[in-house]
């Protein structure tokens, strides 16, 4: 929704084990445009895969590396505070983990085999 | 999922409508986010649009420096080689190999230390140093390495001895190789210097405040316009984007009538209240002492206190009049365009910096808590200055108007007032809302916008975002001395010429002399003189 977008400012305020590669993204141009490209894309694409029960494994698993980005990028660490505040108080299991635990529990229960258009794509393949 | 079983088992994979409902379930999902994110970009184009409308905002961003300097190099003189002759020699592309060499190193231990690749990146201006003077031995040689080190290079570096070095600047002013001159001396040598290099034909890049007393204001400017020569003051916020696109926004009216602006200055250590460390090298046997204090009326015995902290006494300065004021005077004349006060007060003391940890022998003379106030009553607005070296929290810079307030720093915001004539109906409709910005520029983003989002200008605020700008930081005072010699290249007025420097002389003075002799200092500008 905002053309003027970039994930800079957020990877410049990594902090944490990782910190150092994540700054280093931010400062190279290149890679900066190929990160926010990648990001952009990749929550589409597994936001709506998840919506419509497409493609759901690959979603899954597109979402589970986005977020495990997020969550090393900006552990929840004691002494860590960052420029966009939480709305909570988080030691090491905040949302990004959580988001990523449940993503985990959707693929060990194929619920998108039920539900969506995987279910019908499935069914196809099963009937060859 | 019993249904489904027994449909496999019995080997019948028709899709039966159940199927396909659960199929397509989530769809309508789709269909609500097409609907918000429609009604979303229709509200953000008329606000953009309806705001960008009544402000009448160019969307340009401000220009960059051009890259490519063409011609013959054009060949410097540096005069003065302290802490701030250090960094201008730096912004002109060159650093002693010493100093490349630490960068380097600091870069190596820490990836986040830019300062070498930012000084390897600089654009090369196309210039050279022919000749150096300073009056400490220790330095002259630190300025001569620099000036050598063209490559930029770090202890790999040759020195190149067909550079000169020079104790007393008449010498450096007569040798014909040498173009213009950049002037970062304490500032009872400023007109002295600045006189003679216009006098001998030198462009001139000298460091504010432009000079220490009232009448060296005047001798300077008359020296400049007689000679025609390109003169530039060392105020760099002229480069900064903020400032530029503030003074669009004061001529477009956004803040509407002025009635008064505040700035300010705040800092809280030793080195901003300059009680520098003083070098051991420094002696009486490697300071041209006699020299230094050549211009003072009353003659001091060898003291390395004023030596390295010259901006502690009234002999050498003007304290935070000429030193500091002047900075924010010249951001907002060159935002409001204002010119010279019709009258000044000032008051201060030193509150802080008195206590004997802070100096050897000699306490300091200039305040370090200051203030002074401006009347403008052609323009019907107080310009209010107040400083404080004792207590560094950031009260930025304001200009406040009927009808909005703009609060400058490296970004910009301008709000309405919750009162204004002009945007009341758009106050009244929900249109504008005073508590967010009806305008903000952030350097380093893409496009100007009426529009930036809450998170966007949080960053910003942080300093995350104008750090790097297209992966690269910027210095202002670099661009400050690119301008100049791209002026001096083709023969144009700088963005702080000699009528700026003037006008911030003049005002700088009025205040100084208000502070020592307690009075209401008037300014008659017909006659051009103060009473």
């Amino acid at each position: 929704m905002n053309s003027n977008w970039t994930s800079g400012p957020y990877l410049m305020d990594s902090k944490g084990l990782f910190a150092g590669i994540f700054h280093s993204m931010a400062e190279n141009p290149g890679l900066l445009k190929a990160v926010d490209f990648l990001n952009i894309w990749g929550l589409i694409l597994a936001g709506a895969g998840l919506i419509a029960g497409l493609f759901t494994r690959a979603a899954i698993w597109g979402g589970i590396a986005l977020l495990s980005m997020y969550f090393l990028s900006h552990p929840a660490l004691i002494n860590a505070s960052y420029a966009i505040p939480s709305e909570g108080s988080y030691l090491f299991v905040n949302k990004n983990l959580i988001e990523l635990i449940a993503l985990a529990v959707v693929l060990v229960f194929p619920t998108w085999k039920e539900i969506g258009l995987d279910g019908i794509i499935f069914r196809k393949k099963n009937s060859h | 999922m019993e249904e489904n079983t027994q449909q496999a088992s019995n080997g019948k994979n028709k899709m039966n409508r159940r199927d396909i409902i659960k199929g397509f379930a989530t769809v309508p999902v789709f269909g609500a986010l097409a609907f918000g994110i429609w009604r979303k970009k229709k509200l953000d184009h008329y606000r953009s649009h309806a705001l960008r409308e009544e402000l009448n905002m160019s969307p340009e961003v401000t220009t960059q420096p051009k890259k490519i300097w063409d011609g013959e190099a054009i060949r410097l003189g540096i005069i003065g080689y302290g802490i701030r002759g250090r960094q201008l020699m730096k912004a002109a592309g060159f650093a002693a190999p010493s100093d490349v060499q630490d960068w380097k190193d600091r870069a190596e231990k820490n990836s986040d230390d830019k300062r070498y690749i930012d000084f390897k990146e600089q654009d090369d201006l196309n210039v050279v140093v022919r000749g150096v003077c300073e009056l400490f031995d220790a330095r002259v040689e630190e300025a001569h390495s620099a000036a050598s080190n063209v490559n930029r290079l770090g202890n790999e570096a040759v020195p190149d001895t067909t550079i000169k070095k020079y104790k007393n600047y008449k010498d450096l002013l007569q040798d014909p190789e040498i173009d213009a001159v950049i002037i970062a001396t304490p500032d009872h040598w400023h007109a002295r210097i600045a006189i003679d290099a216009a006098r001998a034909g030198k462009h001139i890049y000298v460091e504010k405040g432009l000079t220490r007393t009232l009448e060296e204001v005047f001798a300077v400017r008359t020296a400049v316009k007689e000679s025609g020569v390109i003169f530039q003051l060392g105020h760099q916020g002229r480069q900064t984007g903020s400032y530029i696109k503030a003074a669009e926004a004061i001529d477009k009216g956004l803040v509407g009538d002025i009635n008064l602006i505040e700035v300010t200055t705040n800092r809280n250590s030793p080195n901003g209240a300059w009680v520098y460390d003083i070098d051991p090298r420094g002696t009486e046997e490697t300071i041209d002492w006699s020299m230094f204090e050549e211009p003072c009326e009353v003659k001091h015995p060898f003291s390395q206190e004023r030596f390295f902290r010259w901006r502690c006494w009234w002999d050498y300065g003007t304290g935070l009049s000429g030193d500091l004021l002047t900075h924010e005077y010249d951001a907002i004349n060159q935002i409001v365009k204002m010119g010279i006060p019709e009258t000044a007060m000032s008051s201060g003391g030193v509150y802080f910096f008195e206590k004997p940890e802070h100096f050897v022998k000699e306490v300091r003379e200039v305040p370090d808590v200051w203030n002074a106030v401006f009347e403008y009553p052609d323009r019907n607005f107080t310009l209010l200055y107040s400083a404080s070296l004792a207590n560094n929290r950031d009260r930025g810079k304001v200009i406040m108007g009927h009808d909005g307030t703009m609060e400058l720093g490296n970004n910009l915001s301008i709000y309405a007032c919750q009162e204004s004539t002009r945007y009341r109906d758009k106050i009244n409709s929900g249109l504008i809302d005073p508590s967010i910005p009806i305008y903000t520029y952030i350097p380093g983003r893409k496009d100007v916008d009426a529009i930036a989002t809450a998170t966007e200008r949080y960053f910003a605020g942080r300093g995350l975002l104008y750090t790097y700008r297209n992966g690269k930081r910027f210095d202002t005072t670099h661009l400050h001395i690119a301008e100049w010699i791209e002026c001096i290249r083709e023969n144009k007025q700088p963005s702080c010429n000699i009528d700026q420097a003037f006008e911030e002389g003049i005002t700088s003075a009025m205040a100084t002399i208000s502070q020592r002799e307690g009075r209401k200092i008037t300014w008659d500008s017909e006659k051009e003189e103060i009473s």
